[in-house]
Parts: C-alpha cells; sequence; structure tokens
C-alpha cells in the first residue's frame, strides 16, 4: 500500500510555531477556511449536513479515543429531525485524555486549540449542534485555560455564536473542567459528569446517540477524531483514505510512545505503520538495551512480547491481529530491565484506584488483584497465586459489569501472567514465608488507604 | 491554592483532620466574594440544568477557599438547589476535590505505568522523606507542603512528571529532586 510512505504532519503540522494558540496564526497558516467554504455554501444548497457526514464516513474515520468506532457511523445514529421532535442534539468533545501512555490529546490542546474547534463546529453542523462541550479532564488547567481562550477568540472573531458569518447557523462551545477520575473518559460516564453526578457508566442501550446528555441525542467523539474531521473537510474523504494501511484503517494518525525509548514524544505516521518504523521514529529502545514487551495501546491493552509485536501493523485490525488492541495508541516500550511483575502491580494500583466502584466485580476484584500481586512483588506469594489470579480475573471480564473498565483492568495481569509466568514464579520461590505462614497482608494496599485517610486526591 | 486562610484556626493547615468525611459542619455559612459569585452566575447560562453547574461551582469553592469543606458543600447545595448529601457524593468522586486543608505548594506525583518505568515511586517516597518525613496527604508544619501520589497526567514522554498546583514540571528523576523542591518557595 502506497499509504505508507511518509509524508509531511497534518495534525501536527502546526505544533511548534510560535504563538501557535491564537487563532490570528491559525487563520494565516489556512485555518478556517473549511468552516467559512461549509457555512458560504448551505444558503446555495452547497453545502448540507449530509454531505459532511457523507464524506466523514467515506473517509474511513475511525473514532480516536479507544474503541476505534467508525465516527460517520456514530453519527448516524442520531435521530433524524422528525423522529427527535425538539429535542437539540449535543456534541461534546471527550478531552479527559487519562489513559495511562496517552499523551496526544494533551498536546493538539495546549498548541492547536483551534483546530480542534473547527473540527468541533463542522462536526456540529453536520449534527445540527447548537451548543457543544469539551469536557477536559480536570489535571490540565491550562488546557482548559487555552481552550478557553479560544472559543473565546472564535466568539469575538464571528466563528461561534448566533447567525455565524451570516449562514443562520448558531453555535456556542463551552469549556467544562473535568476534577480527577479516570473513568469519564467513558463517553456515559463522561455524559454524567457532565450532568453535575458521580462519574457512573449508564446500561447501554440507549446509546448516547439516541438519548444522552439531559435525555438529548449526543455525539461524543475525541480530541483527535474531531482534529481529523477538519482536514477530511479541508482535503477530502479521498485523501484520507489514501492515507493508512487498508481501507479499515485510514488517515493519519498520532500515536504516543513512552517508557524506555531514546525519544519518548508524540509521533505522526500513516494509521498501520509496522512497528520496527514507529520504534526508529522513537529512536529505539534507550540506551541500546533489547525490548522484551510492549503495551501497545494504553495501559488496558494487552502486553506483547517483543517476538509477538515483531513486524505489527500499528492499527486497529493489526493489533487486534495480534491479539492485543490499538486502543488510544499510548505505546508503553518495556526493555529487558523491566520487572515485568512489578510493572503489572503498578497497572493494577492504577484500576484499583480508578474503578468507580458501581459493579461488584470491578469493585472488588480490582484490589484484590492488587493485593495478591503486592503480595507476590513483596515475597510473600503463593505457589496457588498465579491461578487465583487468573481465576479471579476470568470473573471480572468479558460482559460481567457495565462498562468495559473491567476488562481493561485485568488485560494486562492475564498477559501479564500469562506471557512472563517465569518473573512471577521466580518472585514466589524466592518467598520469604514459609507456606504456612502465608495470609494475606492487610496493607497491601496501603497507599490508596492512606489517600483515603488523608481526604486528598482519594 | 494556598488553603484555609480565611477558615476557623481549628480547620487550618498542620491541625489534626477531622476525619475521612471533613471538617463536620459547625453551623457556620459561607458565601463566595462578589468576584466568585458573578463568575457562579455566569457559569449558569451555559448549561440547561443548574445541576450541570455543580462541578465548576465546586472549581469556584476550592478556588475561594483551597478545599472543600463540609460547609463549602452546604453552600454550593443551597445554590444549585442539590442536597448536601448529594453535593458531597460527588465531591468524595473526584480526586481533585480537596476534603482537607493542603499545604501552599500541593505536590502531585505521578507513579502511573510511564512514570514507574523511570522510577516515579523513588521519587515520590524520597520527595516525602526530603520534606522531613512528610506522610502522604499531611501538611508540613509550616504549611508550605504536601505530597501525594496521582495517576496518569498525560505527560508520559516527560516521565517521571509532577504537578505543583495548577503547573507541571517535568523529568523530575532522584537526582533533580533537591533543585526541583528548592525552587518551590
Amino acid at each position: 500500500m502506497s499509504g505508507l510512505s511518509p509524508a509531511p504532519p497534518v495534525l501536527l503540522a502546526r505544533i511548534g510555531k510560535p504563538n501557535s494558540v491564537s487563532l490570528d496564526s491559525y487563520v494565516a497558516d489556512g485555518g478556517y477556511a473549511s468552516w467559512k467554504k461549509v457555512l458560504e455554501g448551505v444558503k446555495g444548497g452547497e453545502w448540507t449536513p449530509a454531505k459532511v457526514t457523507d464524506m466523514v464516513k467515506a473517509s474511513g474515520l475511525r473514532g480516536r479515543g479507544g474503541a476505534g468506532f467508525p465516527c460517520g457511523m456514530k453519527w448516524t445514529f442520531v435521530p433524524t429531525k422528525e423522529k427527535r421532535g425538539d429535542k437539540p442534539v449535543y456534541l461534546l468533545c471527550n478531552a479527559d485524555e487519562s489513559e495511562p501512555g496517552t499523551f496526544k490529546d494533551r498536546l493538539l490542546i495546549e498548541k492547536d486549540p483551534h483546530q480542534i474547534l473547527e473540527g468541533m463546529m463542522l462536526a456540529s453542523f453536520a449534527l445540527d449542534v447548537k451548543h457543544a462541550y469539551i469536557y477536559i479532564r480536570g489535571e490540565m488547567v491550562h488546557g482548559a485555560e487555552i481552550l478557553d481562550k479560544a472559543v473565546a477568540e472564535a466568539h469575538e472573531k464571528g466563528f461561534l455564536g448566533t447567525d455565524v458569518l451570516g449562514s443562520g447557523v448558531d453555535l456556542t462551545i463551552t469549556v467544562h473542567r473535568g476534577a480527577g477520575a479516570y473513568i469519564c473518559g467513558e463517553e456515559t460516564a463522561l455524559i454524567e459528569s457532565l450532568e453535575g453526578k458521580r462519574g457512573h457508566p449508564r446500561i447501554k442501550p440507549p446509546f448516547p446517540a439516541v438519548s444522552g446528555a439531559w435525555g438529548c441525542p449526543t455525539v461524543v467523539n475525541n480530541v483527535e477524531t474531531l482534529s481529523c474531521v477538519k482536514h477530511i473537510v479541508d482535503r477530502g474523504a479521498e485523501w484520507f483514505k489514501g492515507v493508512g494501511r487498508n481501507e479499515k484503517n485510514t488517515g493519519p494518525k498520532l500515536y504516543c510512545v513512552s517508557g524506555h525509548v531514546e525519544k519518548p514524544g508524540v509521533y505522526e505516521a500513516p494509521t498501520g505503520i509496522p512497528w520496527e518504523e514507529l520504534l526508529a521514529l522513537a529512536g529505539g529502545v534507550r540506551g541500546g538495551r533489547k525490548l522484551k514487551a510492549v503495551i501497545p495501546g494504553g495501559s488496558s491493552a494487552p502486553m506483547l512480547t517483543a517476538a509477538e509485536i515483531a513486524g505489527v501493523p500499528m492499527d486497529f485490525d493489526g493489533l487486534v491481529a495480534a491479539k492485543s488492541m490499538f486502543g488510544s495508541a499510548g505505546i508503553i516500550v518495556m526493555d529487558e530491565t523491566t520487572d515485568i511483575p512489578k510493572a503489572v502491580t503498578n497497572i493494577a494500583k492504577f484500576y484499583a484506584h480508578e474503578s468507580c466502584g458501581q459493579c461488584t466485580p470491578c469493585r472488588e476484584g480490582t484490589p484484590w488483584l492488587l493485593k495478591m500481586l503486592r503480595r507476590i512483588v513483596n515475597g510473600e506469594g503463593k505457589k496457588s497465586d498465579l491461578d487465583l489470579l487468573l481465576q479471579i480475573s476470568n470473573q471480572m471480564g468479558n460482559g460481567m459489569t457495565i462498562c468495559v473498565f473491567s476488562d481493561a483492568a485485568i488485560a494486562p495481569v492475564i498477559s501479564g501472567i500469562t506471557k512472563f509466568r517465569g518473573e512471577f514464579e521466580a518472585y514466589i520461590e524466592k518467598s520469604t514465608k514459609p507456606e504456612f505462614e502465608q495470609k494475606a497482608p492487610t496493607d497491601l494496599t496501603n497507599e490508596i488507604a492512606d489517600r483515603k485517610a488523608a481526604g486528598i486526591h482519594s | 491554592m494556598s488553603g484555609g486562610q480565611n477558615l476557623p484556626v481549628a480547620e487550618q493547615a498542620g491541625n489534626p483532620r477531622v476525619g475521612e468525611h471533613g471538617a463536620l459542619s459547625c453551623g457556620r455559612t459561607l458565601s463566595f466574594s462578589r468576584e466568585t459569585r458573578a463568575d457562579f452566575d455566569r457559569l449558569l447560562g451555559r448549561y440547561p440544568t443548574k445541576q450541570a453547574a455543580l462541578l465548576p461551582t465546586l472549581w469556584l469553592a476550592q478556588r475561594e477557599w483551597g478545599w472543600i469543606s463540609r460547609e463549602a458543600v452546604d453552600y454550593v447545595a443551597t445554590l444549585l438547589e442539590l442536597a448536601p448529601a448529594f453535593v458531597w457524593g460527588v465531591v468524595t468522586f473526584y480526586t481533585m476535590y480537596n476534603r482537607a486543608p493542603v499545604g501552599k505548594h500541593l505536590i502531585q506525583v505521578c507513579t502511573s505505568i510511564s512514570c514507574h518505568l523511570n522510577g516515579a515511586e523513588e521519587v515520590f517516597h524520597e520527595c516525602k522523606k526530603r520534606l522531613g518525613g512528610l506522610k502522604t496527604g499531611e501538611v508540613s508544619s509550616d504549611g508550605k507542603f504536601t505530597v501525594v501520589e496521582v495517576e496518569c497526567l498525560a505527560q508520559c514522554d516527560k516521565a517521571p512528571a509532577v504537578m505543583v498546583n495548577d503547573d507541571d514540571y517535568f523529568v523530575i528523576t532522584k537526582d533533580k529532586l533537591d533543585a526541583f523542591l528548592g525552587g518551590l518557595k
């Protein structure tokens, strides 16, 4: 496929330019041309919402937040005007980027906010949205300020507001800050949180497209997804389809590479770039060491061994074929010095801390996985622990819970134990306590208990 | 985010905590300053329901008082016509609303996977040690520091990442800790 040849960056084209966050510099680089073009074509019927939706559908754009659902198809699930009556449609930009290993949306927010806004404007036009929200995670304080300022500038210059550029189109954007909760990146939890509640995922159906924010049809799209929409309207669906490995994995994609590499960072490459080429972009494994394992799609993705990831196309289907997932394209590289049981324990700590507490298998299961893993790496593990960990994991996943958090929590545990069992067994063999003295220590979730007692970050 | 200057002495930084549920209501009523009240009024116009303004209103409360006390919960509940118990439920769900006063510098050390692979846990423990053996979430005796461990800050390429109040600090390795802490006045 020719679509994999390197090309000048599109999504990251303006990163690093002076004052890239200002509206003037965005317009000077050709920004808001698509928004103007579409609005000017409204009255003459040259541009219709359906035309924009069709372009996005034809582009093959898949959601960049983690699930990889076709974006255009998601939009078509919104009921027609006749069916929804006078209910408004809401567009929510998911800027709650919290998946460990993922940091691409932060870059787009902090360096090129107008690109996101233009994508939101075009999506809002396609979906007949009058009020769109950006839900940004609480920790990105400066990102929220940058977006707030960008929205204010866009209102000032007439790109937002009532009767935008004389087209009859009305649109307002509001920036809404979260307050520290990983689960709010799940779209129905995000909606609950926006409504002013605890971020508890909802039972689906109904899906947000039918009944989302305030019971109205709602589309939730990721920051990078919406940024892609802008470029699809700029350059056409065919261009987007032409970049990438095949027609199901299209467009330029942002890859977040972190861990044991020479040059960690966000890299833009055609969707489906082979693993070796991506690793080379990030300067290879740090210190010339050997690769041990890779978590290819944020901490929720099963880890792959060096042998398993060799030659894998880094995209939605390539990683599913390798029995992992593309997720948020947060690629965590672990070299030969990595202690896998400790890394798995660290990830288990994240999920134990972030479980929203609604469903019993997840609320109870995630701290148990952590306790047992802690027991093992603290040199108090039992031989039976590994099978018990797998057994508990299997009781937590596969549709036992309202959302997929629980499945995410068990992926690193199952893949870690299955693929690096010897390392876990080595800890257990070195166990300092005779088997008959071993019991579940009560203080193994120490720091989470500490945080709770303090009432700070708990 | 310097906590609690306008609060009763018993609730100020450095004094014993009132426990997991924060300070118990002592019947004192709080209210926003005129400036914050104006920000609050602007907020309401952005949402179709009053309840949706809850998270931003709690942010305003934290900006005003440094943390979310039971009195603040009662006040926010009254403003938004919600039950205080409901508001408290929301406050406790999110990690960033402080339910106790914090030091002038709230040091938030990320220990999630990419930072872990770059030695973040050691940085976290060493940080507490160098500040006189502070416990997690505790305010130092001079009221200047609180250290907590947080989950992924989306700065994985600059690991270990640390946030101090609203600001981001990058690549805070163990050998850079003294310079980093020295820079926090």
